[in-house]
């Protein structure tokens, strides 16, 4: 697609979505058998899985910490999941993003609770449409709580950026490609900020606006997450009282 | 690891200084140490710099040469900034490919250029499709002494900035200077105990749970930005570094790196 010649007119967006609205989401929690959690996230055009093994036994054994568990997180993306075939294999882009995803989520983690282990997190973006990182980082963070991993909070992402001199929320592929700014932003239900990144342009006032966007964005967010935690859970339970 | 170590022994000394208002080096908390921007100092190059900020020390040279644009942007020049941490630079630097630390220092570097559009890659293109000037960043980080990510930004602007187009070597007429619109300057907060510091060294980055570097351009709007490290920033904290950081920015920029 050629760059469009306005990404949004009358405040309704090309793909008719309002400037404060999310993309569809859909959430599905423990879609794999072997892992120890997982989640399957769709987000738009995006759609990633994402695993959770541990706590477990490091290796290689040099990174292990005596007095907390490593996280490790590998975001990547299949070859197919993009126009132009991807090679295959973490590239620079992808060690970028699988550093500040593990960072994002870090600082919720009772790492404390389990020393000399490890905790993997396995993010596999199946197909791309603009923010997949925050759309991995939804994931994980359910993914982590269905491994039953000890947790202060959730950690929900969207990103925020511009388009045609406006702030909208959650950037799709084509308002990523010609939008003027573009702001992952990752934080806990409180507001505590846990990533954040942003590459264009944006004018002071026009920032302070955005962070406050996507915090809203956020919010909604959690609660999605909530309720598919919720959901698959609480019919456990019942399940179980039946029995 | 002796870094880590280090760290942890300091960790009470710097955060009981920091409660009473003061650094271990004596600076405010949104003071810089001394910068010293020396440009030209690599003949081979096309564009150099040598960056001294306080103990950090990095030389920055910029390569150009002809090639084939990507396919996407057939009229526009390629950009690409490549920085190590070589174990010359300190004793926790390993050989080895780049790890994931240094490929973080490089893509914000980059991002800081590229997204503030400083260098006008429309202005790089000699025949559209077919050749364009390729503007190799190479960052060479000689001694760690804290906020390599600033010490490398100012430097990848400073050598640009000084940088010319070889045309003639290449019989493509004369040579000219890197069509330059825009000084990037990128600003490295830390946040220790709810202080926020400007500039950290070695030792304040290594006991500082998270870092956030905000690049902004000559009109005062931001253009890039990083957010580094395991713990949370409010937002607030968040808008204080970004206010800062223009300011700041603005006089780096007036000071030493002048179209």
């Amino acid at each position: 697609m050629s760059k469009p010649e306005k990404l949004i007119e009358n405040g309704i967006r090309l793909d008719g979505r309002k400037p404060d609205e999310l993309r569809p989401i859909k959430i599905e929690v423990g879609v794999l058998n072997r892992a120890d959690g997982s989640c399957y996230f769709e987000f738009g055009g995006n759609k990633v899985i994402a695993a959770v093994y541990g706590p477990r036994e490091v290796h290689p054994r040099h990174q292990q910490k005596s007095n907390s568990a490593v996280v490790r997180y590998r975001y990547n993306m299949a070859s197919f999941s993009v126009e132009d075939r991807k090679r295959p294999g973490p590239d620079r882009r992808s060690i970028e993003v699988s550093k500040v995803s593990r960072e994002a989520l870090e600082p919720v983690i009772f790492q404390e609770y389990f020393p000399r282990s490890a905790i993997d997190i396995f993010v596999e973006v199946l197909q791309a449409d603009a923010g997949t990182r925050t759309a991995g980082i939804n994931a994980a963070s359910i993914a982590l709580a269905d491994a039953g991993i000890p947790m202060k909070s959730l950690i929900s992402a969207c990103a925020v950026g511009k388009i045609d001199d406006t702030l909208v929320l959650d950037l799709n592929k084509d308002e990523d490609n010609y939008g003027q700014a573009d702001m992952p932003i990752a934080m806990t239900p409180d507001g505590r900020i846990t990533l954040i990144q942003m590459d264009g342009n944006l004018k002071r006032d026009e920032f302070r606006e955005g962070l406050e966007m996507a915090k809203v964005g956020c919010m909604a967010i959690h609660e999605m997450q909530k309720a598919a935690l919720m959901e698959k859970y609480s019919a456990q339970i019942e399940g179980e009282n039946n029995e | 690891m002796s870094n880590e170590i280090m760290a942890e022994l300091r960790k009470d000394y710097i955060y009981n200084l920091m409660i009473k208002g003061e650094r271990e080096d004596g600076r405010a908390f949104d003071q810089y140490r001394d910068l010293k921007i020396e440009t030209n100092v690599i003949n081979k190059a096309e564009g150099s710099a040598r960056v001294i900020l306080g103990d950090t020390h990095v030389v920055v040279g910029v390569k150009i040469q002809p090639g084939t644009p990507f396919p996407d942007t057939p009229d526009q020049g390629v950009i690409i900034t490549n920085l190590e941490l070589i174990p010359l630079a300190s004793p926790v630097f390993e050989s080895g490919p780049p790890r994931e630390d240094a490929i973080e220092l490089a893509r914000v570097v980059d991002r800081g250029i590229r997204e503030s559009q400083c260098v006008d890659l429309s202005k790089l293109c000699v025949t559209p499709g077919e050749k364009v000037w390729m503007v190799f960043i190479d960052v060479h980080v000689l001694d760690d002494g804290g906020n390599i990510m600033d010490a490398a930004s100012f430097g990848a602007v400073a050598a640009l900035l000084t940088a010319k187009l070889p045309a003639k070597r290449y019989d493509i007429g004369e040579d000219s200077p890197v069509p330059m619109r825009n000084v990037p300057v990128s600003i490295t907060a830390v946040e220790i105990g709810g202080t926020i510091m400007l500039d950290p060294s070695l030792d304040e980055q290594s006991i500082a749970g998270t870092k956030l570097t905000v690049t902004s351009n000559q009109e005062g709007e931001v253009s890039a930005m990083q957010k580094s490290g395991v713990l949370p920033l409010t937002s607030e904290q968040i808008n204080y570094i970004v206010d800062m950081a223009i300011e700041k920015g603005k006089e780096i920029r007036e000071k030493f790196l002048v179209i």
